[in-house]
């Protein structure tokens, strides 16, 4: 196999460019359906609504152009698409509730995403280089840890639905989560890439399988600690599953190391069995989800199950289902949500962004040329992966339900902030990776880079 | 790391694909039963949202959905309230649809029959909203009324057949309910009307006429016992039997008396004619006896008796139970475990009056689609021969001089035969019993045939026999039906 230096790419803007405008007439043809179909008429506010996402995705767009030509052109497009499909969703929702004025989620949505984008198109301008994030391990660590404990501090933490996993401040309230996994999985690329030949170097081969040593369990029982915490303290079931599956494939893409997989899903499996012997939340979601139809549980799952089945292959249409039956139906429910008014086929191509967009994420991994970038890539895309699965999993059955949101499609401000950094910093990364090499300033520390791929190849 | 990521993106595509799978399974594989779990709101929500087909009565709808400004777009209405409660049935939001043809004929109606398939798929084609079939019934609303009106205040039943097609042409159960009061959309109204209604120790809700705990048929069930000695080959019209005013019961301490303790008939003997002109006790218990159990429970059974049938709605089956001697006895007079529906012993009368023909009851004369486009015709089905033509004309000649001179004079209508038998059955020790008449006119060349019971001897209390209080009844749907 060629290394990826012989691969030079255009910058593929004027692509980028054409599918964000296909991306756009695809949510403003959706807001349109809702609109006929819930109305009657033609929505007024279409225009203002275009134009507002216009101008903030072809902002995006031009930043790309000015600080990372190289970035991958597919991102954009498809966050702004999901982004977009899910205000329209949000704002049908809004439509069938008969919400009005202060209660309206749409536009608080819509204020959240410019938000988002606009810091995401900072991270850009600001982070002239991802390794520039390895300084902040530590820092990383430190601060990942922090919003992660945060909701359980007195005062500022509030328990909704059940979960302890948000904080508030007077009106406003976050869900400091969503940021700590992206500042989590800086700490383990950068810890990782340093603690690497340790980790995988050193130890005994059993069965043919390479074990580490007693002493190098540290980190990854550390990591398993801490989000059985998450766990146990914030009953937060998803955020613990993500930040445990995602710490064990970075360690393993970092240590080549099956053993750690299997060390990881053993802990996994002992945590989760010794959770489900000791608690009753998670006893409760396992129950659930064997029988989703026990009336002394909750009909949560059920609601959105039969939602989904009633938008067998082809779908309701837009506006035409009943997605409001649903609870949570455009947050955790965003999916049967979707499954319900745009069918399988819709759900399908719903699913094929994320595998596009996770699949852009990973090829930035493969291209990029240091250690610490392609571990950070690896995380990011590997995080919204697991992430998807847990949602969409936990609403199908595949998995007990846990409450994670959909990246870009669920409501919330948090959740949409972090992921539009997280693909702001994917996107830095893949200009990285896909910029020609032989540049400027750059060839002296990229030649070091370009050593450490010729060795792992 | 490069080998790793690839494994990883291989992880990836196999999370990808699980929810492909979970989501092909849910939306595709199992979504029609997903659809069909009791307390599906969706599914309920479209099936009001769709406009749902209404049942007629000689072309006037009876139940039929009227568009609304809610979410549900359809209410139903029933604008004939009460009269036919029990035919309709209900179709409500918060209880779904039961109770009468509202629940018999829901795939139908709703438009989910697969029967309506060729019919869907050109709705979806056109870009029409489908729409449910509506049910033109045999139901002949002038009898319809006269039953109802007849029975009045009284707790009971009334039954009106046409003999040679088995159509249904009456149908009433007293005391009724208002099937609107359940259909609204306000749950809290509904909620209430619900309670009420299953709360009622008059018991609305149920269809008298074709279920609910069945009476005991009285001497109207004489009528079976006539037709198995007149079958059996050992008696005619005229065979002098044995009436004394008490038959002595074998195996039992207890007797069996005649109604007035009178013999019925000259030195303890009269004809099976006349037995049944005056409802003899004695004489029929003497060939219960004579004949014994296994013959009645044949010929009841040939008369329908266990049989399951749906009209569409489920008809419970009337029973005749294994007897022994004094049972057997007891049962030939329709007492005993001897249970029957209205609706059986206007099947009995139908029979007769049909050359002992039975044909199948039914309640829906077609099927038509929105356009009101005939899709489906219900045929005359024959259900069994339960007696040759000869002995029909026998009972015949036997219901009539019952109308004429005997107990059923009450159901006379001058210028039309009509041939009848009476009944009077005791139900609770020391409670009135209930009233029966069961009969059928123009005697010969009949075009309906009809049961009546009144519980408890209606207004007239212990005195009542059926010809007094049931047999008047059947008189005024006879005279509905046949007087222009």
């Amino acid at each position: 196999m060629s290394t990826v230096t012989s691969f030079r790419p255009g910058t593929r803007r004027n692509v980028e460019l054409a599918l964000l405008l296909l991306a756009i007439t695809i949510v403003l043809m959706a807001y349109l359906n809702v609109g006929l179909a819930m109305d009657g008429k033609f929505p007024p506010d279409l225009v203002k609504y275009g134009f507002g996402l216009l101008v903030l995705s072809v902002g995006f767009h031009l930043v790309l152009r000015w600080r990372a030509s190289y970035a991958d052109p597919l991102m954009l497009p498809i966050a702004t698409l999901l982004n977009g499909l899910g205000l329209v969703m949000i704002h049908r929702l809004d439509l069938a509730y008969g919400r009005t004025g202060n209660r309206l989620l749409e536009p608080k949505q819509l204020i959240w995403s410019a938000l988002a984008m606009l810091i995401a198109a900072g991270v850009i301008i600001v982070l002239r280089d991802h390794r520039q994030l390895r300084r902040f391990t530590f820092t990383a660590m430190a601060l990942g840890l922090g919003m992660l404990l945060l909701p359980l501090v007195p005062g500022i933490g509030r328990n909704i639905n059940g979960s302890r996993i948000w904080i508030g401040i007077g009106p406003m309230s976050f869900q400091p989560g969503e940021v700590a996994k992206i500042l989590l999985v800086i700490f383990f690329a950068g810890y990782l890439v340093q603690t690497r030949d340790v980790l995988s170097l050193v130890g005994r081969r059993f069965m043919g399988i390479g074990l580490p040593r007693a002493q190098d369990l540290g980190p990854i029982l550390i990591a398993w600690l801490a989000s059985l915490g998450v766990l146990v303290f914030e009953k937060d079931l998803g955020s613990s599953l993500l930040f445990f599956g995602v710490f064990v494939a970075m360690l393993y893409v970092a240590t080549e190391r099956r053993s750690w997989i299997a060390i990881g899903l053993l802990l996994f499996c002992a945590g989760s069995y010794v959770a489900y012997l000791l608690f009753g939340h998670v006893q409760q979601r396992v129950m659930l989800w064997l029988d989703p139809f026990n009336p002394a549980i909750s009909d949560q799952v059920a609601k959105g199950l039969m939602g989904m089945a009633k938008g067998g292959l082809l779908g309701s249409g837009l506006g035409r289902g009943h997605p409001e039956i649903t609870y949570f139906p455009e947050s955790d429910f965003i999916v049967p949500s979707f499954g319900e008014e745009i069918g399988l086929i819709g759900l399908f191509a719903l699913l094929l962004l994320y595998v596009l967009l996770v699949e852009r994420g990973l090829r930035t991994a493969l291209g990029v040329r240091d250690g610490f970038g392609k571990l950070l890539a690896v995380g990011l895309s590997f995080s919204m992966a697991l992430q998807c699965f847990v949602v969409v999993g936990g609403v199908t059955r595949v998995i007990p339900l846990t409450g994670l949101t959909m990246p870009f499609l669920s409501y919330g401000g948090s959740s949409l902030l972090a992921n539009w950094s997280l693909v702001a910093i994917l996107l830095r990364i893949s200009d990285q990776a896909r910029r020609p090499l032989p540049d400027s300033e750059e060839l002296a520390t990229a030649s070091a880079a370009h050593t450490q791929v010729v060795r792992t190849q | 790391m490069n080998k790793p990521i690839r494994r990883l993106s291989f992880v990836v595509a196999v999370l990808f694909c699980t929810l492909l799978i979970s989501t092909t399974w849910i939306q595709f594989v199992t979504a029609k039963s997903l659809d069909n779990r009791p307390g599906n709101r969706r599914t309920l929500l479209e099936s009001y949202s769709r406009e749902r087909g209404a049942i007629l009565v000689d072309g006037k709808a009876i139940a039929r959905s009227v568009p609304t400004k809610d979410e549900f777009k359809f209410v139903r209405t029933y604008p004939q309230a009460k009269l036919y409660s029990q035919v309709t049935g209900y179709y409500s939001f918060t209880y779904g649809a039961g109770g009468g043809l509202e629940g018999a004929e829901d795939p139908l109606l709703s438009g989910q029959s697969d029967k309506l398939f060729y019919r869907r798929v050109l709705d979806m084609v056109t870009g029409k909203t489908p729409s449910g079939a509506s049910l033109e019934l045999t139901i002949n609303p002038k009898a319809q009324e006269a039953a109802d009106k007849a029975l009045g205040n009284q707790s009971g039943a009334v039954v009106a057949l046409d003999p040679k097609t088995g159509a249904i042409l009456a149908m009433v159960s007293h005391p009724q309910y208002d099937p609107s009061t359940l259909a609204g959309h306000e749950v809290k109204s509904v909620r209430k009307a619900w309670k009420e209604l299953n709360a009622d120790p008059g018991r609305p809700a149920v269809n008298r006429a074709i279920a609910g705990d069945l009476y005991p048929p009285g001497s109207t069930f004489k009528l079976i016992t006539a037709a198995a000695a007149l079958s059996s080959g050992k008696f005619t019209e005229e065979s002098p039997i044995p009436g004394p005013a008490t038959l002595d019961l074998p195996q039992t301490t207890t007797n069996l008396p005649t109604d007035d303790h009178q013999a019925c008939g000259p030195g303890d003997k009269t004809t099976l004619t006349h037995a049944l002109e005056i409802s003899c006790n004695t004489a029929f218990g003497w060939l219960g006896l004579n004949l014994g159990g296994d013959a009645l429970r044949e010929q009841a059974a040939k008369f329908g008796f266990g049989d399951s049938l749906r009209v569409p709605m489920r008809v419970t089956s009337s029973t005749v139970p294994a007897l022994n001697a004094p049972q057997s006895a007891q049962a030939a007079i329709g007492q005993y475990e001897v249970r029957a529906t209205p609706l059986q012993m206007a099947m009995v009368s139908a029979a007769i009056a049909n050359k002992g023909t039975v044909m199948k009851p039914y309640l829906v004369k077609d099927t038509r689609n929105s356009n009101l486009d005939v899709i489906d015709q219900s045929q005359p089905e024959q259900l069994s021969q339960a007696i040759s033509p000869d002995i029909a004309a026998a009972l015949t000649r036997m219901m009539i001089t019952v109308v004429q001179s005997g107990t059923g004079t009450a159901s006379q209508i001058p210028g039309i035969e009509v041939a009848g038998k009476t009944g009077t059955a005791q139900n609770v020790p020391g409670g009135a019993p209930h009233a029966w008449f069961t009969a059928f006119a123009p005697a010969n060349d009949p075009k309906i045939a009809v049961a009546v019971v009144v519980e408890h001897g209606g207004n007239a209390g212990s005195e009542a026999f059926g010809g007094k209080v049931a047999a008047p009844i059947a008189r005024a749907v006879i005279e509905a039906v046949l007087k222009p």
